[in-house]
C-alpha cells in the first residue's frame, strides 16, 4: 500500500491489518517511532477536527507536522497549480495528508509525488480515514464486525460518511436500517449495490421501534447547506433527535456513534449513558490514523 | 450498393454506420490533416439504423486506436480500410478499457475540471458502456460524455 486514497483500493486483508495495528498502538504506542519524520498537512479547506486528529497521531508517535490550512497567503493564491504545490510539499516532508474540496484531488496528487499521500477528504467523494476509524470503533465496541444490526440515521442522501460505512461493512454480513426523511433517503444506486452484495436492509422513517434490535446507531447531522430551500430544511432538521429517554429499551451492548460535530441531534443527557460512544470514536480516530501513518511510512512491524 | 452514392476511394478509410447527425462530431475527434481528402455523407438510408452518416478519408488508413476513439459517439460504426479500391480490412469500433484525454468529466466538482491535467476514464461495463472517472470515481454512461 503506497497511498490511502479510496476505500475502493483497500482489500479486506489490508483493512484487517490496519485494524489490528490500531489496536496494538492503542495499547502501546511506543512500539513505533516516527521521530525525524515530517507530515505535511495540505488542507485546502478548514477541517480542524480531522487535521488535529492527524497531528495528534503523528506527534504521539514522535513525528513532526508542517502544513497549511486554507489558501490565503500561500502560493496557491498566486495561481500555483495543485501539482506544483504538492511537488514542493513532497520535498519538505515524508508524507502528505490532504484535504481538498474537489473530488479526485488526492488521487491526482498521489500521481504527482514520490511520497505517500493520505486522502483526508476530497469533496463528496472519499474520506477513507473516517471510514476506517468507524470500522475500528464498531469492532472495538462490539468485539466483532460480523453479523451486526446497525441503524444509520439522518442525512443518508448526501452523507458521504454513511455511504462509505455501508460499503465498508458489506463484507461482514450486516443488517442495516436506513432511517431518514423521505427526501434524504439512501441513493438508489447504493441500495442496488448492497442488494447485489447480499446485504439485507430496511428503509425506515422513524427510529423508535428498531431501537431494541440494534447494536449500533450511527447518527449524522442534517446539514443546512444541503438544502436550497430553507423551508424544506426546517421541515426535516429536527426529524431525529436522540435522547436518553429514547434509549431506555436499547440492548446493553448498543452504542451511539456520530462523526461529530453534533448540533442538536444527540442531546447531552445521552453523554452520561453507557450508550454514548462518540467521544471514544473521536479518540479511536487517533489510533487508526497512527496505524495509517506508520503503515504508509513503512514502519508497521 | 448504397455506399456508391459517395465516390469510391482508391486508398484510405471508410467509416460507415455513424448515427445520423454525428458525422461532424466524429470528424472533430479524428482531426483530419489539412492534406486529407474527406468526403462526408449524411442521412443515408440504412436498414439497421433508418438513417446513418458515412465518412471516407482518401489516402489515410486509420489505426485501431484512432478508430476506437469514436466509439463513444458512434458505437455501431464499421470501419473499412481500402487499398486499390478493394476492402483490405474490416473492423468494428470498440470502447477502449481506458480512455485518456479524450472526454471531459461531467462532474463539475471533479478535479480534472479545475487543474491542467488529463482526464482518465475506465470502462466499468462493456454492455452498459459505463465509464468511471479515475479521479472523482463517479460513473457515467457513454452518452453523458462530451469530447474535449
Ligand atoms: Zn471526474
Amino acid at each position: 500500500m503506497k497511498h490511502l486514497i479510496s476505500m475502493r483500493d483497500l482489500s479486506a486483508d489490508k483493512t484487517l491489518q490496519l485494524l489490528k495495528l490500531a489496536e496494538r498502538l492503542e495499547k502501546d504506542p511506543s512500539q513505533i517511532d516516527l521521530s525525524r519524520r515530517v507530515m505535511a498537512a495540505m488542507f485546502y479547506e478548514a477541517s480542524t477536527r480531522t487535521r488535529m486528529s492527524f497531528e495528534s497521531a503523528m506527534k504521539r508517535l514522535g513525528g513532526e507536522v508542517i502544513g497549511m490550512v486554507g489558501t490565503s497567503g500561500t502560493s496557491v493564491e498566486k495561481g500555483e497549480t495543485l501539482a506544483d504545490t504538492a511537488k514542493i510539499m513532497a520535498r519538505y516532508s515524508d508524507i502528505i495528508v490532504m484535504r481538498h474540496p474537489m473530488e479526485g484531488a488526492a488521487r491526482y496528487v498521489s500521481e504527482q509525488v514520490d511520497i505517500p499521500v493520505v486522502n483526508a477528504g476530497d469533496g463528496a467523494n472519499q474520506h477513507p480515514t473516517q471510514s476506517l476509524l468507524d470500522l475500528y470503533t464498531i469492532l472495538k465496541s462490539q468485539g466483532t464486525l460480523k453479523g451486526l444490526k446497525l441503524a444509520l440515521v439522518g442525512d443518508l442522501k448526501y452523507g458521504r460518511t454513511v455511504h462509505s460505512l455501508a460499503y465498508a461493512l458489506a463484507p461482514f454480513k450486516p443488517t442495516f436500517y436506513f432511517v431518514s426523511p423521505k427526501s434524504l433517503r439512501m441513493p438508489a444506486h447504493i441500495l442496488s449495490d448492497l442488494t447485489q452484495k447480499g446485504v439485507s436492509f430496511k428503509e425506515k422513517t422513524t427510529i423508535e421501534n428498531i431501537i431494541p434490535e440494534i447494536d449500533i446507531m450511527y447518527v449524522t447531522r442534517i446539514q443546512r447547506e444541503r438544502f436550497p430551500d430553507r423551508e424544506e430544511y426546517e421541515k426535516v432538521k429536527n426529524a431525529y433527535i436522540i435522547t436518553a429517554k429514547l434509549l431506555t429499551k436499547a440492548k446493553d451492548n448498543m452504542k451511539v456513534l456520530h462523526p461529530l460535530p453534533r448540533v442538536n441531534e444527540i442531546t447531552t443527557d445521552v453523554d452520561s449513558t453507557k450508550y454514548a460512544y462518540y467521544f471514544d470514536q473521536a479518540e479511536n480516530g487517533v489510533y487508526m490514523r497512527q496505524a495509517i501513518l506508520a503503515t504508509l511510512l513503512g514502519e508497521a512491524k | 450498393m448504397k455506399e456508391l452514392k459517395v465516390d469510391p476511394i482508391k486508398n484510405g478509410t471508410v467509416i460507415d454506420h455513424i448515427p445520423a447527425g454525428r458525422v461532424q462530431r466524429v470528424l472533430a475527434i479524428l482531426k483530419p490533416r489539412a492534406t486529407d481528402v474527406v468526403m462526408m455523407g449524411m442521412n443515408f438510408s440504412s436498414k439497421a439504423m433508418k438513417k446513418k452518416d458515412i465518412i471516407k478519408i482518401e489516402g489515410r488508413e486509420l489505426t485501431q486506436n484512432e478508430v476506437n476513439s469514436i466509439a463513444l459517439i458512434a458505437p455501431a460504426a464499421k470501419v473499412s480500410i481500402i487499398r486499390d479500391f478493394k476492402v483490405a480490412q474490416k473492423s468494428r469500433v470498440e470502447i477502449p478499457k481506458r480512455i485518456e484525454g479524450l472526454v471531459a468529466c461531467p462532474n463539475p466538482k471533479c478535479i480534472t475540471n479545475a487543474e491542467p491535467m488529463m482526464t482518465i476514464f475506465n470502462l466499468e461495463d462493456c454492455s452498459t458502456r459505463d465509464l468511471a472517472c479515475q479521479y472523482c470515481e463517479r460513473v457515467f454512461t457513454a452518452d453523458e460524455m462530451t469530447h474535449i
